[in-house]
Parts: C-alpha cells; structure tokens; sequence
C-alpha cells in the first residue's frame, strides 16, 4: 500500500467545566506524511500526539476537520454512507473491548460476515472454522468474552477483522491494555497475519515488535509527523532530536 | 432451607400478623353481602387487565421514542422530549387524568373514555419508561458502537445487534418496577369515570357499607396481576444474563 496524507487538521470541541467557556483542541496540526509502497505502517510517540486520532481517521471512524487521505490513490471519502462501505473493505482492532459481551466468540465472527457481508450462517461457519484452527482458539469459540483472557480476546478480535478478508487492517495500541505475558501471544498473532502477507497500520508503544513488523516508521508527534523512514533507519540512523529523545525515554523503560 | 419453604413461612407470618390485628379491633365481616357483587368485581378486574396491557405495550413504545428523542443530539426533539419528561413526572397522575380527560380529550373530540384512559396512562408511564432506556442506552460504552461501526453496521444493525441486547439487559429490572406501577396507577382511571377494578370496589362498598370485604379482594385482584409480571421479569432477567467483559 502507497499512503498519502496532506494537511490533515482535526479539531475536537471541548466541553465548557468549571465556568470556563467551550473550546477547541486542535490534536492533528496540518500533519503531512507520504508513505512508500509498503506492507506495514507502525505510527510511534509520545502519548496525546495524535497517533490515534491518525489511526481513527485512516480507519475510517472519524471525519477530520480538512484535509486529505489517500491510501493508493484512491482518496477516503468524508460521508458516512461512504466510508461505511469503506470500513467493510478494511479492519480495525482497539486497545479493549473489541468484542460484543452478549456474543460468545464465534457469534462475534459470524456477526460481521452474516450481517455485513451476506454470508449464510453456514458458509460463515465454514469460513471460520479453518482460521479458528490455525490460531489455536477453536477450543474457545463457544466462549463468552468474559470467560476469555484478555490474550485471547484480542485475538479472536483481530480474527473477526481478518476473516471478512479485508484490504488492509487497523491496530490501535492493540496490547496496551492488556498483561506483559499476555501481550506476547497477540504481537505474535499479528506477526503471523503480517508473514501472510497482510497490509497493516499499527500504533504500538512496543519499539521492539514496532521494529520487527515495520516497513516503515512514522513518528506522531504535536500533532503532526515530522520523519517517516524504514525501520533500520529510524532506530539506528535518526537524528531528528524529537526523535532521538522519544527513543531513549521509550528504550530506558 | 429450601427457597419455598422459606416464602411459604414469610407469608403464614404476616397473615397471621393481620389476622392478629384484624382480631383486636373486633371487627364484623360481612362477605355474603359482597359476594353478591362478584360479578362486578370480575368485570372490573377483566377491564382492568385489558387497561393494563394496552398502556403497558404502549409506555413501552412511547418510552423507546421518546429516549431515542433524549439521545438524539437534536436540540429541538431533545428538548421537547425532556419538557414532556419532567412535566409527567413532575405533576400528579390524577391531575394529568382530570385535565386530559376533561380539557385535552374533548377539546380534540376524544370521547371513548377508555381509550383517552388508556393513552393519558401510557403518556404518564411512558416519560418513566424513557428515562430508564435512556440510562440503559447511556450505559452501553461508547468502544462496543465503535466496535459496530469498525465492522461496518448500520446504524439500525447496531441498535438492534449491539446496543439494545446490551440494554435491555440492564433496564430489565427497572422496567419490571415500572410496569407493576403501571398496573396499579391503572387504579386512578375511576376518577374518569373508567369501570375498571378499583371503581367497581368503590361501588360495591357503597353499596353494601362492606369497607374492608370490598377493598381486600381488590388487593388480592392487584397482586393476581403483578406477581406474573414480577416473575417474569426475573424468568427474563435470567434468560439475559450474561457476565460482563
């Protein structure tokens, strides 16, 4: 995927407390970033930089103020009908609460593809079954969410995302909620959907799987991304001082 | 102690408790004199039922839009549907009967009483109903619509595939209450004149000067009712449960 973006703006009202009048937040800043032609994306920075917000726009779940996006040459669209044809062609998965509590595992990977994508409910089965097998959670499918770690969660989540064979998929700082031993299993999940040859955006905190996933890196920060560069070079060759000390502080922790 | 036992000894306890009661103030009980009307206690009854379950379909109804109206982020629809809220549960039922009925009702040319009973009923039970489903559908978080949309559902789909399973999990309760409160505001319908159950204990009382013979089959008449109701919505609740994630 080639990934184009010009002079995104978002502005969010903020809420008037204590007295104090209504305001604006301006959370991406005329960010500007041009991609090659890539597999991956992985967005890093510092937390409050916009990296999110990013992702949410590329996903197509929110509108920005102005401002361009272009994934390929094809520019998104900023009306709802169209972007929700849009968000079918791709995949997004959050920090938590992916899943539908009132859904056990495999109600929440047929729900996409019986009600979204006009399978029938056995050929949906069908389509699961194998992938369910592959990851090893078939043993979990009868499952409700709340009888599931937060490991396995995610990754029946990132497999409701896959299954409806998107164009490319969306990670939102995927394993931040969740514990070190079980943020192991999902990096590890969306390495191998990546060694499959899928396309992908990720905000990850993780530098070392940022590194190990990446074609190339930008780098969110104040709202705007001043270095996109492949993984090599922006790990081991980045002089930019933001850059640089985003590094240390992440890498000493 | 099995949980039945446990009702059967509660409730012999309290009848017991009133009979106690009823035995110290020595009082006369003269059911042959009511038991001629039984007829008209079960008219009563009967109207009262259909009452019942016509405002009881309708509050739901009318709760639903008019939560919808609160949540719709429309100043004009959200406004109109908070001034209706308040008004309703900020004035008296018989108020909102006497001046419906009498000015609201006949100036548009409603005159079927039981059919203007039965909408001022829902109205009333109906700004109720819409504040519980509003604090249902506040409580579903805003990652599960997120999680909707991302899928690409509507925003129909995701009412009814994400939102009001989630919701009406929670309300569930809330609604059994209300309903059984509907039931029983039904009861204030006589004061337009509607025959239904309370207004046919009323008049059998005067006309036999029975007090108590009359309004304890009413009560009686009122628990027939709501107990189903009660068990239901436990039977329900039961059926929705789900642990949260």
């Amino acid at each position: 995927m080639n990934l184009v973006v010009e002079d995104l703006v978002q502005r969010f009202p903020v809420p008037a407390r204590g007295g104090r009048a209504a305001g604006v937040a301006t959370v991406l800043d005329r960010l500007s970033l041009t991609t090659g032609e890539i597999g991956t994306l992985v967005l890093v920075g510092p937390s409050g930089g916009g990296k999110s917000t990013l992702l949410r726009i590329l996903a197509g779940l929110d509108v920005p103020t102005s401002g361009r996006v272009a994934f390929d040459g094809q520019p998104l669209p900023s009306d709802e009908e169209s972007l929700r044809r849009y968000r079918r062609t791709v995949g997004t998965v959050f920090q938590a609460y992916n899943l539908f509590p009132h859904l056990t595992a495999m109600q929440n990977l047929l729900l996409p593809l019986v009600h979204v994508h006009g399978l029938s409910e056995a050929a949906a089965r069908e389509r699961v079954r194998e992938p369910l097998e592959r990851f090893r959670l078939a043993e979990h499918a009868h499952k409700r969410p709340a009888e599931l770690s937060g490991g396995q969660k995610q990754r029946i989540a990132i497999l409701r995302a896959l299954v409806v064979q998107p164009r490319r998929l969306f990670f939102d700082e995927p394993t931040s909620a969740l514990d070190p031993e079980m943020r192991a299993e999902v990096l590890e999940m969306i390495a191998e959907v990546r060694a499959a040859g899928a396309q992908f955006v990720l905000v990850t905190h993780e530098m070392a799987f940022a590194r190990r996933v990446a074609d190339e890196i930008a780098f969110v920060a104040d709202g705007q991304v001043p270095v996109v560069a492949p993984a090599a070079e922006f790990f081991d060759r980045q002089h930019d001082p933001r850059v640089r000390s985003f590094l240390q502080l992440t890498l000493a922790t | 102690m099995p949980r039945w036992l446990a009702h059967v000894i509660v409730v012999a306890a309290f009848a017991a408790a009133v009979a106690a009661a009823f035995a110290r103030v020595n009082y006369e009980w003269n059911w042959a004199a009511v038991w001629d009307y039984r007829q008209k206690f079960l008219q009563g009854w009967l109207v009262t039922v259909a009452l019942s379950l016509a405002a009881l379909a309708m509050s739901i109804l009318i709760g639903g839009v008019t939560a919808v109206m609160l949540r719709s982020g429309r100043p004009l629809l959200e406004a109109a549907a908070r001034v209706y809220v308040e008004l309703i549960r900020g004035t008296p039922l018989l108020v909102q009967l006497l001046i419906g009925f009498y000015v609201v009702a006949t100036a548009v040319g409603l005159e079927n009483r039981y059919v203007a009973g039965v909408l001022l009923l829902s109205l009333f039970s109906g700004a109720y109903m819409a504040e519980i489903f509003r604090g249902g559908l506040d409580a579903i978080p805003k990652a599960q619509v997120d999680s909707g949309r991302a899928i690409g559902l509507t925003p129909w789909q995701l009412l009814r595939l994400v939102v009001l399973p989630q919701a009406v999990r929670l309300v569930l309760p809330a609604v059994a209450g209300q309903l059984v409160s509907l039931v029983k505001d039904s009861s204030l319908l006589s004061v337009i004149a509607i025959s239904e159950f309370t207004l046919a204990a009323q008049e059998v009382n005067s006309f036999t000067y029975s007090t108590l013979e009359s309004y304890l089959p009413l009560a009686a008449g009122y628990l027939l009712l709501t107990l189903p109701l009660s068990a239901l919505a436990r039977w329900l609740e039961r059926r929705f449960r789900y642990e949260t994630a």
